[in-house]
């Protein structure tokens, strides 16, 4: 594709602190799935690289010690995604593992992504372009290396980051030491997977070690020399709006160095974390409410048939089957979802005279970096965006309005300025996973088969409304691509089948969740074929099985199926008062099917065991891909069990962890058995497919354990005991 | 307030203007160990704790003024990449972090409960390690635990004081 060429004009190299050569590369296109779902309309065969091109960028740097430093454009969440493009990378520079290094791009010399780190899409856009570059730089420096050597390049050997030639052996740092002029070849053809030494091996997180020694590696380590501390007002109310403050009490507090009135919000600038937070509490802000919303308002603009329908899944015809007795109908609910992530949202920000440098855990660089230039009245190539490791991601850091912040308290008082969340305001000012109400409908034939099937799905908005997703590109999507994630019909041999989307819009944020909408449209969908099997009296697995259409999707998820049946040895009765429960889903092209082992203790419902086959295609990284799986499973165990939020009196509640009730040590089950299959060529969605049947598979296994259909999550409220 | 503090062998004297200032802050804005973390402010999570005379201890609701004169140490005191603690090292053995930010609460938890429970079970492992993991990790974790355990046992049968008294 004339697209994934590397304009060659755009390599050159310059000289930088500490290193020999700076290998940059500047406009590349690389597109993921979500951006080309929403950019579909206006794709053409040559479509701009959305990012700064009027600099150039680095890519990779080749250090003195021969130590080459990979520039990500995505951000290192937990997923992994440093570790797996340092072996890709690796894999075509023919170096070792020890000898990358994996650093964030940072805004003003770094490929800044355009779009965002998450949606499982990162090793998956970047397979072939990442590589491509790496052998690009490993042709240059063979080049280079032969004018050096004056040799021919064809007799040259490559090895560890060095090149040789008989005896002669020259290291890359060597090679790129005072060069000043790079010949770009043509994209070289890339090495087969069955040549691959790091690709698919399970090797250690490039991380590790940061991670296990207490490096100051977050957003909130973040320092600077003359640092304060800031602090913003939030509201606690749904939908207040900030109209004054009284500063009186606070502005002569110990330690405040500045309180700063904007038109939009009020903060303080203290010496310290604690004083800027007191200061904080002391100021009076008068905001302009509308209504004191209640959960059972929410609940009720939620239900099905109030939002604006679209029908994002049609096949053959659903329409005279409403009418019919013997339609099958259930309804489920998912409540609001916090993300919850330990790290609070932050920013140190430092704005002087004509420049920015804000240090942020943010997983939309380019954004948050556009955001704060337009607030600041600064060029974008006057920002320079250092992301740093995020302390969790899950969603949370695709609105980043905490940057704009510290960068306004920083500018009023002309010093470095730390500025985060307090706990409190991260469980009220989320920017929740929407609750949602699912309508299921179907109709069995005389076989037990399903003849049609119908599934609405209500929920408040993910994607739309997001800075994301322009409002322009709403109607060219039609359905918000979030809410809907996962709650299309999977089994494409049912000869009648549609899915609608419903949209609510909510009077609080709600956003991006780890997975979106796949972890409560799986739990509706896959509750209900539960509840379609039993009333065929088949085998739950053996059921899906039966309605999987023959083509390469469907022959994935059938493969999946059979394995998780296969591994877990799945039965449908009770053994040692255990039961299992199964549940399959689709997201992403990554299909995912899970058996769980569940009991009910001290009224409880205690998950022992899980087994999870998941095709995800190639796999780069064997270990952390399973940590992925084992990570979303015990994640989803927590939501699907006990996350939930409230509206109460206007506000959103809890706002602590406890109360916030999530999985702990104690309820993580002590056995999971991944297995992987690879029914595709590269690599596929891994971070978030996994959220998918859990849920469903528990409320399933209580049903043969006790009867109960449990049809609302968290299920552990819900259930009778 | 005059405070004194050891923190990971090395002495501190501090001017602390309030006393009742949590001892997260101190550790992390005097003194520079940003690897103790905050994470919710209110003893809730545990991605503060650290170990006051050996004890876990959640930083962020612990006043500075409850450990003048006393020993803190924090993940940067508890072992380093030439010398791991056995918490660190099993935590490297199985690949524990994701995204890392609580899990130095969790090593640090995980040290005071091994040193004084150096065969913990599954339960001692339930009732005593209570932070939270967002990313979730505590599969690998509890492994991670058991093993740190059985490397903390071999360390003790190891010295030079158990060998003379013949001891296992």
């Amino acid at each position: 594709m004339a697209k994934n060429k590397i304009s060659r004009r755009k390599f050159l190299v310059r000289g930088g602190l500490g290193t020999i050569g700076v290998l940059a590369v500047g406009t590349y296109l690389f597109r993921n799935p979500i951006r080309r779902q929403i950019a579909g309309a206006l794709n053409t065969a040559d479509t701009p690289y959305l990012g700064d091109t009027s600099t150039p960028v680095i890519w990779f740097e080749i250090t003195e010690e021969n130590i080459v430093i990979l520039h990500s454009p995505k951000v290192e969440m937990g997923q992994g995604t440093f570790t797996g493009l340092a072996q890709m990378a690796a894999e075509e520079l023919e170096i070792d593992m020890s000898q990358i290094e994996v650093v964030h791009a940072q805004s003003i010399s770094g490929n800044v992504d355009s779009f965002a780190t998450g949606g499982s899409t990162s090793i998956s856009a970047l397979w072939v372009p990442l590589r491509e570059l790496a052998a690009t730089m490993r042709e240059m420096l063979l080049q280079k290396a032969a004018e050096k050597m004056e040799v021919e390049k064809s007799t040259l050997t490559i090895s560890q980051g060095k090149v040789y030639s008989g005896s002669t052996e020259m290291s890359y740092a060597q090679i790129a030491e005072g060069v000043v002029e790079w010949e770009v070849p043509d994209t070289p053809k890339l090495k087969p997977v069955s040549q691959m030494k790091w690709v698919g091996k399970p090797v250690p997180r490039v991380d590790l070690a940061d991670k296990v020694f207490g490096a100051p590696i977050f957003g909130m380590d973040a320092t600077l020399p003359n640092m304060l501390y800031g602090s913003v007002v939030r509201s606690s109310k749904i939908g207040a709006v900030y109209k004054d403050a009284d500063i009186s009490k606070a502005e002569n507090m110990p330690g405040v160095v500045k309180i700063v009135k904007e038109d939009d919000f009020v903060g303080v600038v203290a010496q310290s974390f604690t004083e800027a937070e007191n200061a904080k509490n002391a100021i009076e802000v008068t905001w302009e409410t509308t209504k004191n919303w209640q959960t059972q308002d929410i609940r009720s603009m939620l239900e099905v048939g109030k939002g604006t329908p679209f029908v994002i899944q049609k096949a053959g015809d659903v329409d005279d089957f409403l009418a019919d007795d013997s339609t099958v109908e259930s309804s489920y609910w998912s409540p609001i979802g916090a993300h919850a992530q330990i790290e609070p949202n932050g920013a140190l920000a430092h704005v002087e005279k004509d420049k920015a440098t804000i240090y942020m855990s943010t997983q939309v660089v380019k954004i948050s970096r556009d955001e704060i230039a337009n607030r600041l009245g600064l060029a974008k190539d006057q920002v320079n965006l250092v992301p740093t490791f995020l302390g969790g991601g899950f969603g949370r850091r695709l609105h980043t309005p905490n940057g704009i912040q510290a960068a306004v308290l920083s500018k009023a008082v002309g010093r470095p300025v730390k500025c985060f969340f307090s706990r409190k305001e991260e469980f009220q000012n989320d920017t929740f996973r929407p609750p949602t109400h699912h309508v299921l409908k179907a109709k069995l034939d005389n076989d037990g088969g399903i003849e049609t099937f119908e599934h609405n799905v209500s929920s408040g908005d993910v994607a739309f409304g997001s800075p994301m997703v322009p409002g322009i590109a709403e109607p060219i999507l039609g359905a918000d691509l979030g809410a809907w994630r996962g709650g299309m019909v999977q089994y494409g041999a049912i000869p009648n089948y549609q899915a609608i989307s419903w949209r609510v819009q909510l009077p609080f944020a709600t956003s991006w969740w780890r997975s979106l909408g796949l972890l409560a449209n799986t739990f509706a969908i896959e509750s209900f074929m539960d509840e379609l099997a039993v009333k065929a009296k088949k085998n739950p697995a053996d059921f899906r099985l039966a309605h999987i259409q023959k083509d390469d999707r469907g022959e994935r998820l059938a493969n999946v199926i059979k394995k998780v049946v296969e591994v877990s040895g799945y039965k449908d009765e009770l053994v040692n008062n255990r039961a299992m429960g199964f549940a399959a889903s689709t997201d992403a092209n990554t299909p995912c099917a899970q058996v769980v082992e569940v009991s009910i203790e001290h009224n409880e419902i205690k998950v022992h065991k899980v087994t999870c086959a998941m095709d995800p295609g190639l796999v780069v990284n064997l270990d952390q891909v399973k940590a992925q799986c084992e990570g979303a499973i015990i994640m989803g165990i927590s939501a699907s069990l006990f996350e939930k939020m409230e509206v109460e009196d206007g506000a959103l509640t809890p706002t602590i962890y406890g109360p916030y009730q999530m999985a702990m040590m104690k309820h993580s089950p002590k056995e999971i058995d991944i297995i992987l299959l690879q029914g595709a060529d590269a690599p596929g969605a891994v971070g978030e497919p996994p959220l998918g049947p859990i849920g469903a598979a528990i409320a399933n296994a209580v049903f043969r354990l006790t009867g109960q259909r449990i049809r609302r999550m968290p299920l552990q409220d819900h259930l009778q005991v | 307030m005059k405070i004194a503090l050891q923190v990971n062998g090395e002495h501190h004297s501090l001017e602390i203007a309030d006393e009742n200032t949590p001892l997260l802050w101190v550790v992390r804005d005097l003194l520079n160990l940003k690897g103790t973390k905050f994470g919710c402010g209110k003893a809730a999570c545990g991605a503060c704790t650290l170990h006051v005379d050996g004890e876990a201890v959640r930083s962020c609701s612990y006043a500075v003024k409850f450990a003048d004169g006393k020993k803190v140490t924090t993940i940067e005191g508890l072992g380093n990449e030439e010398a791991p603690h056995p918490v660190q090292q099993a935590w490297l053995e199985h690949v524990v972090p994701q995204c890392g930010y609580c899990q130095p609460g969790f090593m640090m938890a995980t040290a005071a409960l091994i040193s004084k429970n150096p065969k913990p079970t599954d339960e001692d492992i339930d009732k005593n390690i209570i932070n939270i993991c967002r990313c979730a990790t505590y599969y690998r974790m509890r492994k991670a635990i058991h093993r740190a355990a059985e490397l903390e046992r071999q360390r003790l049968s190891l010295t030079p004081k158990n060998i003379e008294n013949g001891e296992e």
